[in-house]
């Protein structure tokens, strides 16, 4: 950027995404928020500020159900521990969900997975229309990264909402889809051939690739998946006797450092 | 003894007092007493040197961190990361929402944290070769795949909008050299002229941070959450001052906002009819 264009970014920012005319309207991606956009849910609404796209009420459904089954209020996650330790230690509701959702753009799950996922199938996707052997695709990704993401698991040997979620995209219609079956073609592949299993992140990334998503918009789409099982942990954490959530003894630390030694 | 749910360190260990197994009698830090021993004796920087490395610096390296943190303390208030924090102060956010702000904000690639962590494995990678760095700080990631993080739009460790290398870049880049074991620093500033007619943009503080972060010895990971840590005193006392001063002495950038994807207009509802 030049030195031209700060100044003129010093003087005014140009946006299409929006803007709030305090006292009379707000403007939201080109329409009225509350006079065109009044009558959505929140949901919806939502997805409209990631891609500008309407969504149809099935696909709402199926959207809205890859939040709602990885909602696990369960403190042994890890952005849940994070958010029933704050609780618990007294912090805030905002702070406590912000540090849970922080955390979920992780490495081993989470976003980044979730990213790379979407991003593996659509690549896959199109190198197979090609005329590109799936088999091949898959040795290689596994030789150069040694994961293909949205297969394996941490901790689990199976990904239990792979099922709710294959009877939801078949309940709804979006079973069909090219990157869906080619989910479920990898997973085939790969469970035949490396013993891996699939996880939900796979299928999830399946079904927003065949509404359109890139993984930029799926990213944001994906962000505040797991808020709605922090909060239940959150509110445990508060409940409960201050400082006392997963109780820790000094000597229950296993330190293999240095020996003591003097300064 | 339930240890099952223990953690493994190779950083700390705790003696417990004898009246209670969750209170600790004596802290242990790479197999220092920390507030038998640390506390008296030594400096924050080679307590935080000890912390990240494992082992006490010497006298220069301890000099050279302290002497980064300086530089690094305050960015001032048009720092993109510190004007996140006051952001926060200004509307009374927690202090923590302020500093979670400046580090959300200063975490990026364009003059943050992960900048930072990209020219740490350039350093690792080029080293003191100045036709290694002249090649890869034109393509300076080489995992491709798509990521949270997008690829780089500009040479690590420069600023892509400047003009020429501002002086206190340079005045940093010069004090922390006197205490730089390793060369790192000495190079940059031999070479620095050459590196920025290659990238065409003038080195920045980030530049001169990671540079220190190599001499040091430290890692990706250490380096960059230290540099994420060493800018927030600044941010907190910036938003602190903004949540003193008060909102109507805050710029707000209303007037300031062109939309150019205007909606149709409509009229706002009755307020006479809604009994308002």
């Amino acid at each position: 950027m030049s030195l031209q264009d700060l100044l003129d970014q010093e003087r005014s920012h140009k946006t299409a995404m929006g803007k709030a005319f305090l006292c009379d309207r707000v403007v939201f991606r080109g329409k009225d928020l509350h006079q065109e956009l009044g009558d959505k849910d929140w949901f919806s609404l939502y997805l409209f500020s990631i891609t500008g796209k309407e969504y149809t009420i099935d696909e709402i459904k199926m959207l809205n159900y890859i939040w709602l089954c990885t909602s696990y209020p369960d403190p042994s996650i890890w952005p849940n521990h994070v958010t029933e330790l704050a609780g618990n230690s007294r912090s805030t509701p905002s702070l406590s969900l912000m540090s849970g959702m922080a955390i979920s753009e992780a490495s081993i799950y989470g976003r980044r997975p979730d990213r790379r996922a979407i991003s593996f199938l659509q690549s896959t996707n199109k190198a197979v229309k090609e005329g590109a052997e799936l088999g091949e695709i898959l040795l290689a990704e596994l030789k150069k990264y040694r994961v293909v993401y949205g297969y394996g698991r941490p901790l689990a040997r199976i990904d239990e909402r792979i099922l709710h979620t294959v009877k939801k995209a078949k309940e709804l219609g979006f079973a069909d889809g090219e990157h869906f079956q080619l989910a479920l073609e990898v997973y085939r592949y790969l469970r035949k051939n490396k013993r891996l299993s699939m996880n939900v992140a796979a299928l999830d990334a399946a079904l927003c690739a065949d509404m359109g998503m890139t993984p930029e918009q799926y990213q944001l789409f994906m962000t505040p998946c797991f808020i709605a099982g922090m909060v239940p942990c959150f509110i445990d954490g508060i409940t409960k006797p201050e400082g006392s959530v997963f109780a820790m003894r000094c000597e229950s630390i296993k330190y293999s450092g240095v020996e003591k030694r003097s300064w | 003894m339930n240890n099952s749910f223990g953690y493994k360190t190779k950083i700390w260990f705790e003696e417990p007092e004898s009246d209670n197994p969750f209170a600790a009698r004596k802290s242990y830090c790479h197999g220092y007493d920390v507030y038998g021993d640390i506390l008296s004796k030594a400096t924050w920087f080679e307590y935080l040197y000890l912390l990240f490395k494992g082992e006490k610096p010497s006298p220069r390296q301890a000099k050279l961190l302290e002497t980064l943190a300086l530089a690094l303390t305050n960015l001032g208030p048009r720092e993109p990361s510190v004007r996140a924090a006051m952001n926060g102060g200004v509307g009374g956010a927690t202090h923590a929402a302020s500093l979670m702000s400046a580090l959300s904000v200063g975490a990026g690639q364009c003059g943050g944290g992960h900048e930072v962590y990209i020219l740490m494995s350039l350093w690792e990678t080029c080293g003191l070769d100045l036709g290694l760095w002249l090649q890869k700080l034109h393509d300076p990631v080489e995992d491709k795949r798509e990521d949270i993080w997008k690829p780089m739009e500009h040479a690590p460790g420069f600023d892509p909008n400047g003009v020429s290398c501002p002086t206190p870049v340079k005045q940093t880049l010069s004090a922390l050299a006197r205490y730089d074991e390793n060369g790192c620093l000495s190079f940059l500033e031999e070479t620095r002229e050459q590196l920025e007619a290659s990238t065409g943009i003038p080195l920045s503080m980030t530049g001169v941070a990671a540079a220190a972060f190599h001499a040091l010895e430290l890692d990706a990971h250490s380096a960059t959450m230290l540099f994420l840590i060493l800018r927030l005193p600044g941010a907190a006392a910036h938003a602190i001052e903004q949540r003193h001063l008060g909102w109507k002495h805050f710029p707000f950038y209303g007037a300031h906002i062109e939309l150019t994807e205007d909606a149709a207009h409509f009229e706002l509802p009755n307020a006479e009819e809604l009994g308002l």
